[in-house]
């Protein structure tokens, strides 16, 4: 008994989350070795492209499921996570940024190229240690993390719920997106960050160096879909679940709702920034445009086209939408805002369960 | 201005016209002409001298226009002016006309004898051509009507005049101001001459009389005092002050600091004016959400959109009606009314309704829904931006003083927003759809079971909001390009001013917009307009966690969920 709940509580067992461990495993041992192990030729062979586009779905599966947990499960809807996305993204963009060294055009050894460019004669306080791969990755949790701890205390605290929440998110990211189209800033200005040259001493634009990102952003996938996972279904999860149904209710019960939701609120964006990082060196750059309040609200449709509150359904929904822009931007790019725009109106009229809830009532009818 | 000769000889005139260049040697070879007697007539009759315009040399011209401006003929100021704006126009055979327009294909109508000023009609077209002048005829030009218009009946032309002879102040401007200074009735205008004598006098040998001029002028704002009031304290390359006496050097430092303070006075009012038109563009764009999001509580992340087509709607007036610019724009209000109205209905009805106490859903859904219509311009407009032609009276600005003018696009935006404020405020408080609005918004249930329909009511307020923003979209079209991410850069704004005035009131709107707009101006000078915009909505998101129902929260137990 008690090693089923543990189980229960530690592996998931339920049908969605078992497809979706075996898919995530398929695709991190299948997707390398077909790039490997094949030749250019090949039928089998992946081009190294591919393999970039499918790890940067995985990260944007990654910042769905970080969505996913605060909207799904405790009913914030976060209209400026990308904000998070993006800091965690320039953390890691900082670390590579002076990971170049003398090989940008200036050949400055400490200042980046676009610091150089500017006339800056010093590095700015906040780039010092960015050289050191721990420090990056102690601010790849921390800068995201402390902005959303800082934001969420002040909002839950004085109780902004509902549709305020959500506009002040939007005003959030929109507020570092000017920001940081500052040249002042001293994060790359309009052009951000970019021609990274290699990462822990990797070249990045070695095969083995991105395949090894890919895996790595996979392990992380799957870590986070664990925790995630976890916390859900442990009694926070309860309870985070119960805020999201009855606010006034769970409070009136005792329990301090704006702890819960603060708790939850900085572990999703501790996520996001984590996927934002892994998605800087598969992409190779890094600009303010990633904080554009239209890219939070396309991250709430994958969610809502996959099917909020279930985890798996977030991540389906990422890859799916993506894969469908990486196309209709492609084929049809005229198309394309269209096809979004009546993605939003459809899945929000049609199916508010997403594409998961459709399956599971199709299984069901047919039961 | 020298002593003009009344005739002058061939020989000088050859010898000037080769030093033209050079009009200070010019000056003096015509002083000379004058010593030399004997010389050519030139006419000395009002019709003569006016016939013989066209065919003179520019020097005979400008003795002729001196002549032509003391022959004290009322026709003179018209004629004058005619020549300067080039729209005094000569037949080949020696005929010469004052036309109302400089514009070639225009001149032949509307043309009037320059000798008589009796009406003329049926001159071909063809056959006038203006009367040349050159660029320093036309400056003796300006001066000679300055000088004529000073003894205009129109106190503006007088005002004018007086600017205009300030600016390149000469011994004959100063005699000629001198000489209007006892007859001036116009308050305003004598202060301006007495200003003008007194910057004139800084320039007099006696020490006294500059220390006159000086406290004369100390105050006056326009540019050209302060000028003149900073040369006399600046110093010599020697080091020694171009001005030697230290009483007045005094003075005019007192003056320069008097006319720095109200200079300074009226640069705060330029910015209050400057935040005040960007916080009726703020309310503009805010108000239809006020009705649709703060009366009703639905979420329209489309609202952008319909101040878009708004906008766009202003466009195809215009293309409709390329010749009537001012009337197009009159009739795009009602039309951009109508055009963002319906569409509104259409999403209530089409949308909104099935989404009724989902406000996150309706917030996802109308975001699709403006992402269709951004691109929907792209394909009927194209992606690129479409300028819209401003009416003539829109163009322009009223200049208060030297320190401080007002664009009149920017002054009409304050009233055109007060004007559609008032008309909503109207609607909502004075008529019978006012009423059942704020019942149905109030309570529904209540509404319901006295008979409102409340679907119609849903669907009348959400257009009329949605109208409203098409409207803000009209005036918007005088601001900026219209292009189909215009939308875009208001609805943060838009929902920012009516969260921070409170949602459901729309005084609170029109205060916050207001204030917002003003802090912004406010901040800018000193933070930069990027940084500025930041720190509003920094300063925001900390109000709304202080006060989350904004500064004017309505009250009753219908806001508690």
């Amino acid at each position: 008994m008690i090693i089923k709940t543990l189980s229960e509580r530690f592996f998931a067992t339920d049908r969605g989350s078992s497809i979706f461990f075996s898919l995530l495993l398929l695709v991190t041992v299948l997707v390398p070795t077909l790039n490997l192990a094949t030749g250019e030729g090949s039928f089998l062979h992946i081009p190294n492209y591919s393999v970039a586009l499918i790890g940067k779905y995985m990260c944007y599966a990654m910042l769905a499921i970080a969505v996913d947990l605060i909207w799904g499960y405790c009913g914030i809807l976060s209209l400026g996570h990308t904000a998070f996305f993006a800091l965690g993204g320039y953390a890691m963009g900082m670390y590579l940024m002076r990971q170049i060294g003398t090989r940008g055009v200036y050949a400055d050894p400490i200042l980046p190229d676009f610091m150089v460019f500017l006339n800056w004669k010093e590095l700015p306080w906040f780039w010092h240690g960015m050289d050191h791969f721990w420090l990056a990755a102690i601010m790849i949790v921390l800068a995201p993390g402390l902005l959303a701890y800082v934001f969420g205390w002040f909002a839950f605290r004085s109780r902004v719920t509902g549709v305020y929440l959500s506009i002040i998110t939007q005003a959030l990211t929109y507020a570092l997106l000017l920001a940081f189209f500052r040249n002042e800033m001293g994060f790359g200005g309009n052009n951000g960050l970019t021609d990274f040259k290699d990462i822990l001493g990797f070249d990045l634009q070695a095969q083995s160096t991105r395949v090894a990102l890919f895996i790595a952003t996979a392990v992380a996938l799957g870590l986070a879909y664990f925790t995630s996972r976890y916390v859900v279904r442990s009694r926070l999860g309860r309870v985070i679940e119960a805020v999201r149904d009855a606010e006034s209710r769970t409070r009136f019960i005792g329990y301090k709702v704006e702890s819960y939701k603060l708790w939850v609120w900085t572990f999703s964006a501790v996520l996001a920034g984590i996927a934002g990082a892994l998605y800087v060196p598969q992409v190779g750059i890094i600009n303010p445009g990633e904080f554009a309040p239209i890219n939070s609200i396309e991250v709430v449709v994958w969610v809502a086209v996959g099917g909020r509150g279930t985890l798996y359904g977030a991540a389906l929904g990422a890859v799916l939408v993506n894969y469908a822009k990486t196309y209709f931007t492609a084929a049809l790019p005229e198309v394309w805002l269209y096809a979004l725009g009546a993605l939003f109106i459809g899945v929000t009229l049609f199916l508010p369960q997403g594409i998961v809830g459709l399956i599971s009532q199709l299984a069901r009818r047919r039961a | 201005m020298n002593e003009l000769p009344k005739m002058k000889n061939q020989t000088a005139k050859i010898f000037c016209g080769l030093l033209l260049a050079l009009s200070a040697i010019c000056a003096n070879a015509q002083d000379a002409a004058e010593d030399a007697a004997p010389a050519t007539v030139l006419p000395t009759t009002y019709e003569a001298m006016v016939a013989a315009l066209p065919e003179a040399s520019y020097d005979d011209k400008e003795l002729l226009l001196q002549k032509i401006s003391q022959s004290g003929n009322p026709q003179a100021p018209n004629l004058l002016h005619a020549l300067l704006d080039g729209r005094l126009m000569a037949t080949e055979a020696g005929k010469v006309y004052i036309s109302q327009s400089s514009d070639e294909a225009l001149a032949a109508k509307n043309l009037s004898d320059a000798i008589t000023g009796a009406a003329v009609t049926g001159v071909n077209a063809e056959s006038i051509s203006p009367i040349g002048t050159n660029n320093r005829l036309r400056k003796g030009l300006r001066a000679l009507c300055a000088q004529l218009d000073l003894a205009s009946a129109d106190a503006d032309a007088r005002s004018k005049a007086v600017q205009s002879i300030m600016r390149d102040l000469d011994e004959a401007g100063t005699a000629a101001l001198r000489a209007r200074l006892p007859l001036e009735k116009e308050s305003s205008i004598q202060k301006s001459i007495s200003s003008a004598l007194a910057l004139a006098d800084l320039q007099s040998a006696d020490a006294n009389i500059r220390l006159a001029a000086v406290e004369t002028l100390s105050g006056d704002i326009s540019s050209e005092v302060y000028n003149g009031l900073t040369t006399l304290i600046t110093k010599n390359d020697d080091g020694s002050f171009t001005e030697p006496d230290l009483r007045v050097r005094t003075a005019a430092a007192e003056g320069i600091r008097k006319i720095e303070t109200r200079r300074k006075a009226y640069g705060a009012l330029e910015t209050l004016f400057f935040g005040l038109s960007l916080g009726s563009v703020l309310v503009l764009a805010a108000i239809g959400l006020a009705i649709t999001f703060g009366v009703m509580g639905v979420i329209n992340m489309a609202h952008g959109e319909l101040i878009m087509l708004g906008a766009y709607t202003t466009y195809v007036m215009q293309l409709l009606m390329p010749q009537h610019i001012a009337l197009s724009l009159f009739l795009s209000v009602p039309a951009a009314f109508l055009v963002s109205g319906l569409v509104g209905v259409g999403i209530e009805r089409g949308i909104v309704r099935f989404l009724h106490g989902r406000p996150l859903e309706t917030l996802l859904a109308t975001f699709g829904l403006s992402l269709v219509l951004q691109q929907l311009v792209r394909s009927v407009f194209s992606p690129l931006n479409r300028s819209v032609a401003s009416p003539e009276f829109m163009s322009g600005s009223l200049v208060i003083n030297d320190a401080f003018s007002v664009t009149y696009n920017r002054l009409y935006i304050v009233f055109f927003m007060l004007i559609v404020f008032a008309a909503l405020q109207l609607i909502l408080k004075r008529t019978s759809l006012g009423l059942k609005v704020r019942a149905v918004s109030q309570n529904r249930a209540m509404a319901r079971a006295m008979g409102v329909r409340t679907e119609w009511i849903d669907a009348a307020t959400f257009g009329l909001g949605s109208g409203i923003a098409g409207v803000a979209g009209v005036a918007l079209s005088q601001l900026t390009n219209v292009g189909p991410n215009l939308g875009q850069a208001y609805i943060i704004d838009s929902f920012m001013v009516v969260v921070f005035g409170g949602v459901g009131s729309l005084w609170g709107t029109l205060i916050s917009g207001m204030s917002l707009g003003v802090v912004n101006k406010l901040l800018e000078p000193w933070a930069g307009a990027v940084m500025a915009k930041i720190l509003v909505l920094v300063f925001l998101i900390v109000f709304i966690q202080k006060r989350p129902r904004g500064l004017f929260p309505q009250k009753g137990r219908s806001v508690e969920n």
